[in-house]
């Protein structure tokens, strides 16, 4: 059993918050993800976890015992930080041994356990080498290792995959995914790659500002996004936001009507809106389609980015608003053509003036058992 | 991509690297420098070794005579000379000691967040930028002196009497002053190394459990293994030849308690007028010197490759 609680956390440098009340419920086995933009405070309040960091007011349960002033050590955490942070100086055992070594553990005993995790890892050539000797891969192995070698009750992860390239990233993306499985224990972690935090993630912290925007499993997200914000900051490419009027208000949907005339009905719950509001419709690039038998829109091809199995255009729409629309490899459009781009009601999402996602009528039918079973969750989303 | 146009377009002006490498030669160019380096160094040296073989004292130059190895000798047995030797040795090792030792400390004191903290670093820095004479004479006119000293009177105040440091502790009072003048050295190598050194790295420790003196033994200090060597090597070449410190304040005295190679050598020279002997204990203190250099490019060479 290991879960971690925050309770209304804040942080304060001299003059700036940074942290602004921040309440979380992190569950036994739970893999965490935290993202947000550059400065969102995600580090920091990893760090505050750690103990490496004083919280400045708030509570912080690890398995319901209040752990503000326990030293980090003393937490049962172990991290694992961007930059590797090894001992140049020591060994890969030694490394990995240094915790056992300072706890008094006797030098056959720590070496022993630092050869069992090494096994794990793959690490066993390199027991012998300094860190120095290891390509980037290998050192985040290591750096891994010696968190393992505490056989910690929460690990933390900061940014750890960020110094790898892509390739590698992909396959350490995968073996920390399945170190999760085997190891089952609760892993926060933090990132602003959108693919680790969507794949790896039982649940998401959507961080901005030093806030909680949004909690909630991978797919939660994806589909019933809570504002503006987590709906552009989710997905790649971005959402598509389009300023709309609101024409009509149904129990069944709101009609909007879209730059340029045409009118589009959104299957969400009556709500605020009214008549003649001004709103914000969000469609993501994969769900619009080029249709020139049913044009919602039509505009100009900017820019074409061909992917290889997908295409990109960038269509500037009347009114002047652009649009990311994502068509198979094999779609023909060139610059400067002309595209007839159709907007599924279904698969938009309506924000009120202040930014807030308005309810859908029904739920993503994969969402329906998310809040009850959040570990099978990942499984099959894997799976699909 | 400009430039390259405009080469393209002038192909003549395109450096011609072979020319340069091969057929002018830079010889006659360097060669002034050389030369004047060569005559600077050798031709002081070359009298050196002269002298050093002749029988030659400046209160009766006229009897200069050839003598062999008659100073070497002589200096050789002279009980003053090794106990210059020793003096010089105490005193290279405990101002090491000490400005390496405080330096650290203070190093990772610095490195601290404090108010105040860019005047502090300043401040003590600046003793560096003091010359020896000088800081020799605040030392012996306005700290040290038994009557009027700073230390004196403080230690009077308390009713400890008070300390004659150049006659009592004549050596100690050179080891304090050289080191005072030297710890802002030290202070200021090691703080930039140890600001080098990664703080996720002392945070992983601090995560593995590591308290301050840990931290420091096996995080801090090797990580500033290389920038000790370092300051150790640059000091040891300064500390054989202390001089001023020791002209100011003791004149190598009482007897020969403070007396170390340089000043030894500047005995023989210039108060005894012993030319020949001055430059035979010059010689076996720069062949001392190399020796000494020899030894610590080597354990710092060796320092820098791990
Ligand atoms: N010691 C400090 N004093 C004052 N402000 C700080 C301090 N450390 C961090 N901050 C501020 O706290 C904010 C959050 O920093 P943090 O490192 O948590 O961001 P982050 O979300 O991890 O960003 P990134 O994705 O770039 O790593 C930043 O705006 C930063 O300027
Ligand atoms: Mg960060």
């Amino acid at each position: 059993m290991s879960t971690v609680t925050l309770r209304n956390i804040h942080k304060q440098y001299t003059d700036v918050e940074i942290i602004k009340g921040i309440d979380l419920d992190i569950n036994d086995r739970e893999f965490v993800v935290f993202v947000g933009p550059s400065g969102c405070g995600k580090s920091t309040l990893l760090r505050m976890i750690a103990g490496l960091e004083d919280i400045s007011s708030g509570d912080l349960l690890i398995d319901g015992e209040r752990v503000n002033d326990v030293p980090p050590d003393k937490r049962g955490l172990a991290m694992v930080f961007q930059t590797y942070a090894l001992y140049p100086h020591m060994t890969v055992a030694e490394n990995m041994a240094f915790s056992l070594r300072l706890a008094g553990v006797p030098k056959q005993q720590r070496l022993e356990r630092a050869r069992d995790v090494a096994r794990i890892l793959q690490l066993e050539p390199l027991l012998n080498r300094k860190p120095k000797e290891l390509s980037g891969g290998q050192r985040q192995r290591v750096a891994i290792g010696r968190a393992l070698v505490r056989n910690p009750k929460v690990f933390l992860f900061d940014e750890p995959l960020s110094n790898l390239d892509a390739a590698l990233r992909v396959q350490m993306r995968l073996e920390l995914a399945s170190l999760h499985d085997s190891l089952q224990t609760t892993m926060i972690y933090v990132t602003h790659d959108q693919v680790e935090a969507m794949t790896l993630a039982d649940k998401i912290v959507v961080l901005q500002g030093g806030v909680v925007e949004q909690v909630g499993s991978p797919l939660e997200l994806y589909h019933q996004p809570r504002n503006l914000f987590v709906a552009g900051f989710i997905g790649s490419p971005k959402m598509n936001f389009l300023t709309v009027t609101v024409s009509a208000v149904n129990d069944s949907g709101t009609t909007v009507q879209l730059p340029g005339d045409a009118s589009v009905t959104i299957p969400v719950k009556p709500s605020s809106l009214s008549v003649g509001d001004r709103a914000t419709l969000g469609i993501r690039p994969e769900h619009l389609r080029l249709d020139p038998n049913q044009p919602t829109l039509t505009g100009e091809v900017l820019v074409v980015e061909r992917l290889g199995g997908e295409t990109f255009l960038y269509v500037r729409i009347a009114g002047g608003d652009t649009l990311i629309v994502q068509t198979d490899g094999d779609n023909p459009s060139r610059t400067h053509d002309r595209a007839f781009v159709h907007i599924n009601g279904d698969f938009c999402h309506l924000f009120d003036q202040n930014g807030e996602s308005i309810a859908k009528t029904r739920r993503h039918h994969l969402m329906n058992e998310t809040h009850e079973q959040p570990y099978q969750n990942r499984v099959s989303y894997q799976a699909e | 991509m400009s430039s390259s146009l405009a080469v393209d377009r002038h192909p003549e002006t395109r450096p011609p690297e072979q020319r340069t490498r091969r057929q002018v030669s830079t010889l006659p160019l360097v060669a002034p420098s050389v030369i004047a380096l060569l005559l600077w160094m050798i031709v002081p040296l070359a009298m050196t070794i002269g002298f050093s073989f002749q029988r030659y004292n400046l209160l009766n130059p006229d009897a200069r005579e050839f003598i062999g190895l008659g100073n070497f000798t002589f200096i050789l047995s002279d009980p003053g000379f090794w106990i210059s030797i020793g003096i010089t040795i105490i005193l290279v090792v405990s101002v090491l000691v000490i400005t390496i030792g405080l330096g650290t400390l203070l190093a990772i004191l610095f490195d601290q967040e404090f108010p105040g903290q860019g005047i502090a670093r300043v401040l003590a820095i600046s003793p560096f930028f003091v010359m020896p004479t000088v800081s020799a004479l605040i030392w012996k006119n306005m700290l040290m002196h038994p009557v009027n000293g700073l230390i004196a009177q403080i230690t009077r105040g308390l009713g400890l009497g008070a300390i004659d440091w150049f006659a009592n502790l004549p050596l100690l009072a050179i080891i304090i002053i050289v080191s005072w003048e030297w710890l802002p050295f030290a202070l200021l190598i090691l703080l930039t190394a140890i600001q080098s050194l990664d703080h996720e790295q002392i945070e992983a420790a601090r995560m593995d459990g590591a308290k301050p003196i840990a931290l420091f033994r096996f995080v801090m200090l090797p990580h500033l293994s290389r920038a000790i060597a370092v300051v150790a090597m640059i000091e040891t070449i300064f500390f054989l030849t202390i001089f001023a410190e020791i002209f100011v304040t003791t004149g190598g005295g009482p007897g020969l308690a403070t007396t170390n190679l340089a000043y030894y050598i500047f005995l023989k020279a210039l108060l005894e007028f012993d030319v020949g002997g001055a430059s035979a204990g010059g010689l076996i203190a720069v062949i001392l010197a190399n020796i000494v250099a020899i030894f610590l490019m080597r354990s710092v060479a060796r320092n820098l490759d791990t």
